[in-house]
């Protein structure tokens, strides 16, 4: 519902004028036009010092015309795909939330989806890794590598397996129609990449990744608007050392480094399942980026991030060998999908850094370009989605016969993993939510699809970057609107997803390719893991309140800091977390480092979603949510954060630190 | 873009007052809120034909002005001294800066906020003046005149280099949002008592800019802030 200042109810076509009236006036007190002689100069006041009732100005003001009057005032209704008055065709997105104006038009699938190269290995560092940081040569480490310490046989301070990743800065190409883009990314010897390249890891293979700053000083000023040049990159969420880590209070500037040892190796090696670990620990789907306190949204944004792949005897990568999943890399191909905002007068990438809430892009890139297509064959593929953020939410459908005779269709395809873990047997679903950080494996069959064409589309709406709308919502949430709203109707009578094909088609399948082998097994009999037990009975269970006081992120109660750890872990214990989601209108995408966690219940009931019943290390907490989280904690010992993972708010900043120790305390409200 | 003062500290528009408007408010090629908005309509086209073209800028040079245009309007404050100033030229350009809001009547956020920024100014020595400003800027105006701030931000401790403004109402308001402190929901947001206990910081030249909760640690602020003018330092924790 609508209303006037003087609490009269009005129509949402009469209350968005008022909020345009209001962005005017804020304009004229921009531009310097507060005094009332320039005004009424500008025949906009009248003697008696009223604004003049001119539409576009005065609240009480009405328009004649459908729209405003004012140029870039579009009126969005949920129009077709091919409606001509979106500048993304195929979304249902016509504007950015908030105080920005709708990105320039383009295309859409008219660029081939980019496949990110795999990682290449060096055969040698120079200066050779050292167990202690070499900070003579200019590393930057928090500490010693813990894994040579344990077992300097199975993990070797300098490993066989090793990788140089520069961070550059590099000009791209999202779009024809954009002009090229200034962003951040990672060489790793064959040129500088976002996504950067993709690791193939294997359990069982130690490696190393010497991760250099060489992006340009930050004193130079040309950072095209946003992205702070010291970094720090992090494995998400691999079950890694801390010093290895990439902990967001360990950065630095251009000139320096840090050698990041990746053991690859299972939970539990050293503590409950050892020596080999529990292959029901076994990591798939992983991704790094960089990670640098109160900089991560900008720096992300800003294209430092890439995927982690890692396998083992049975998540093979060949589809003749153990779980028979589809062929990697040419049936197994990760997408990471970015929301993103351009100028509309240059085309040039923009981030807003005066948001606290939570920032939506208009623009959806996979891969780095945006709504690409991608020629596949009538068979199995198994892709890996990742949402980098920074805020936004997707419902993924796989819909059909999109601008065909009849309506789109919604067909079924399998989840295989949560958060990069394969889940005990595939499930067949009709969407997957992904949220910022999580990653969602999927099996698409393509093989009765030959000759067709189809789209991987978000039905879900999201019109701020709080979260996606909630259908019982009765607040008002939604930014004062500019160019309008993204969606149709809003508040509580907006649909919470679209209906098919009325939603954001983002990848387009065009299933042309050549018919070929398909070796994969079918999902219908395929098993993975098995669920680690979560009965046994935990040391402690700790408490989580995440507030908003005067709009600062607190968690029970406390603001982030990096000098202060909030509680301590006993190594190789288990824990319950009870996660309560106080702040009302947002949805927190939390994450915590080191170990995957299970969801014993949401608001006491066990999940009952697929994407929530598996191992995962990025849960979502829905407005007034209360969800408790199974952690055994194994193996190393140091630092590690918990934050939210919208990275908006995780810049100011909802975040934590917690020590792992031999000894653990009882700080139950930490 | 500057704006001729009259002594009542009204805008005055000099001469070339329909280009430097422009200038100020639609600066080829950006100018997302102001393109086509009220502000072209309303002037007389023909007066920047004369206009000489801007020089070329690179991205970097475009995205500070965007910035500014979006986010760093030049506003006019009063000092708690009385002195008249500009937002963006005086406050802002080319400086490092902290940002919040406070109202002498606020009895929950506000006085812990302060007092938290009194130890961060000690903290920081003479860096703060000097290579960083801080700003604190009333949100209620009427009640909050230039000598009730003064008189404020001495009980509160607050030395050189730390300034506190009002101005009026609704140019507090444009900057409050200008600096994206406020919230979606217009019911809460009206809500003088939610009002934003974060401290915005930024590096203007260098477009680095960000927040940090009020009521954080001190010592974390002030270290935070130090990012601002040290931004190439490394930073380590031992586990």
């Amino acid at each position: 519902m609508y209303y006037n200042v003087f609490g009269e109810k009005v129509s949402r076509r009469r209350f968005k004028e008022m909020c345009e009236a209001a962005k005017n006036r804020r304009e004229l007190i921009a531009a310097g036009l507060t005094s009332r002689r320039d005004l009424m100069r500008m025949g906009l006041l009248t003697a008696g010092g009223m604004l003049v009732a001119k539409s576009g100005l005065s609240a009480r003001a009405q328009s004649t015309s459908p729209a405003t009057g004012l140029p870039g005032s579009n009126v969005k209704t949920n129009n077709p795909p091919s409606s001509a008055s979106t500048t993304s065709p195929g979304t249902n997105q016509n504007c950015v939330p908030g105080n920005q104006a709708a990105s320039p038009k383009t295309r859409a699938f008219i660029q081939p989806l980019p496949i990110m190269p795999l990682a290449k290995t060096v055969a040698s560092l120079t200066p050779t890794p050292t167990e202690d940081p070499n900070t003579a040569a200019g590393e930057v480490r928090a500490a010693p590598f813990q894994a040579p310490l344990i077992d300097a046989t199975r993990f070797p301070v300098v490993p066989a397996t090793l990788y140089q990743f520069n961070q550059r800065q590099f000009t791209t190409s999202f779009s024809p129609d954009l002009p090229n883009q200034t962003m951040w990314g990672f060489d790793d010897g064959t040129g500088t990449r976002s996504p950067g390249p993709t690791y193939q890891a294997f359990y069982g293979k130690p490696q190393l990744t010497r991760n250099i700053n060489s992006l340009p000083s930050i004193t130079q000023s040309n950072n095209t608007g946003f992205g702070m040049a010291s970094v720090t990159t992090h494995l998400h969420n691999a079950h890694n050392p801390s010093e290895s880590d990439g902990n967001p209070c360990d950065f630095y500037p251009a000139g320096h480094f840090c050698d990041q040892y990746y053991p690859n190796v299972l939970a539990g090696f050293n503590s409950t399942n050892a020596p080999n670990g529990d292959i029901n620990e076994s990591l798939s789907t992983l991704w790094y980026h960089d990670h640098r306190v109160d900089f991560t949204s900008q720096n992300t944004y800003k294209g430092l991030f890439g995927f982690y792949c890692l396998f083992n005897s049975l998540d093979t990568g060949n589809e003749t060998t153990g779980f028979r999943l589809p062929s990697f890399p040419q049936f197994d191909i990760p997408l990471a999908f970015n929301d993103k905002v351009f100028d509309p007068q240059t085309g040039e990438l923009v981030f807003d850094l005066f948001n606290l809430d939570g920032i939506l892009g208009d623009k959806f890139l996979v891969n780095g370009v945006i709504q690409p297509f991608l020629q596949v064959s009538p068979r199995r593929y198994r892709f890996r989605l990742l949402d980098p953020g920074p805020s936004r939410f997707y419902e993924f459908f796989l819909t059909g016969n999109v601008g065909g005779t009849g309506s789109p269709t919604t067909n079924p395809f399998w989840l295989i993993g949560t958060d990069g873990n394969l889940i005990p047997a595939p499930v067949q679903v009709q969407s997957v939510r992904i949220g910022p950080a999580e990653r969602v494996d999927v099996i698409i069959d393509f093989t009765n699809f030959a000759g067709q064409t189809l789209y991987l589309e978000n039905r879900l709406n999201q019109i701020n970057g709080q979260g996606p709308v909630a259908v019982d919502s009765q607040l008002f949430a939604q930014n004062e609107p500019v160019n309008t709203e993204c969606t149709t109707v809003l508040a509580n009578t907006t649909p919470a997803v679209r209906a098919a094909g009325a939603g954001d088609l983002i990848l387009q399948f065009q299933v042309t390719g050549p018919k070929v082998a398909d070796h994969s097994l079918s999902p219908t009999k395929q098993k993975f893991y098995s669920l680690p037990t979560t009965t046994d009975t935990p040391r402690i269970v700790r408490t989580f309140k995440f507030d908003r006081l005067n709009g600062q992120w607190s968690i029970n109660g406390q603001f982030m800091d990096c000098n202060t750890f909030r509680f301590t872990v006993q190594q190789n214990s288990v824990e319950h977390w009870l996660l309560t989601n106080l702040t009302g209108d947002w949805t927190h995408p939390v994450h915590i480092h080191l170990e995957e966690h299970q969801i014993l219940n949401r608001n006491r009931s066990a999940p009952t979603v697929p994407t929530d019943q598996g191992r995962k290390d990025v849960t979502q907490l829905h407005p007034n949510e209360r969800v408790e989280l199974f952690f055994r904690f194994r193996d190393w010992v140091g630092k590690y954060p918990i934050h939210c993972h919208n990275v908006v708010h995780e810049d100011h900043a909802m975040m934590a630190l917690w020590h792992v120790e031999p000894t653990g305390d009882n700080v139950m409200v930490p | 873009m500057q704006t001729a003062w009259g002594a009542k500290g009204d805008a005055i528009m000099p001469d070339l007052s329909r280009r430097k408007f422009l200038t100020l408010s639609a600066a080829a090629p950006v100018a997302p809120l102001v393109a086509g908005s009220l502000a072209a309509t309303i002037l007389d086209r023909a007066a920047f034909s004369n206009s000489s073209p801007l020089p070329a800028l690179t991205s970097s040079e475009r995205a500070r002005q965007r910035i500014q245009q979006q986010h760093l309007p030049n506003l006019p404050l009063i000092s708690h001294e009385g002195k008249q100033v500009l937002f963006y030229d005086d406050l802002i350009k080319n400086k490092a800066v902290t940002l919040n809001f406070f109202f002498t009547h606020c009895d929950e956020v506000c006085p812990l906020v302060t007092a938290n920024l009194a130890r961060v100014q000690k903290l920081l020595g003479n860096q703060v003046g000097r290579d960083i400003h801080m700003y604190s800027f009333t949100l209620k105006p009427e009640e909050d005149t230039v000598e009730v701030i003064r008189k404020y931000r001495q009980q509160y401790g607050a030395g050189p280099g730390w300034t506190f403004f009002t101005a009026k109402p609704d140019v507090i308001e444009a900057l409050r949002r200008a600096i994206g402190f406020s919230y979606p929901d217009p019911a809460v947001d009206k809500d003088k008592t939610q009002h934003i206990g974060n401290i915005r910081y930024g590096n203007e030249p260098l477009m680095l800019w960000s927040a940090c909760p009020g009521m954080a640690s001190p010592k974390w602020i002030a270290e935070t802030f130090e990012w601002m003018v040290h931004p190439e330092q490394s930073r380590v924790q031992p586990s």
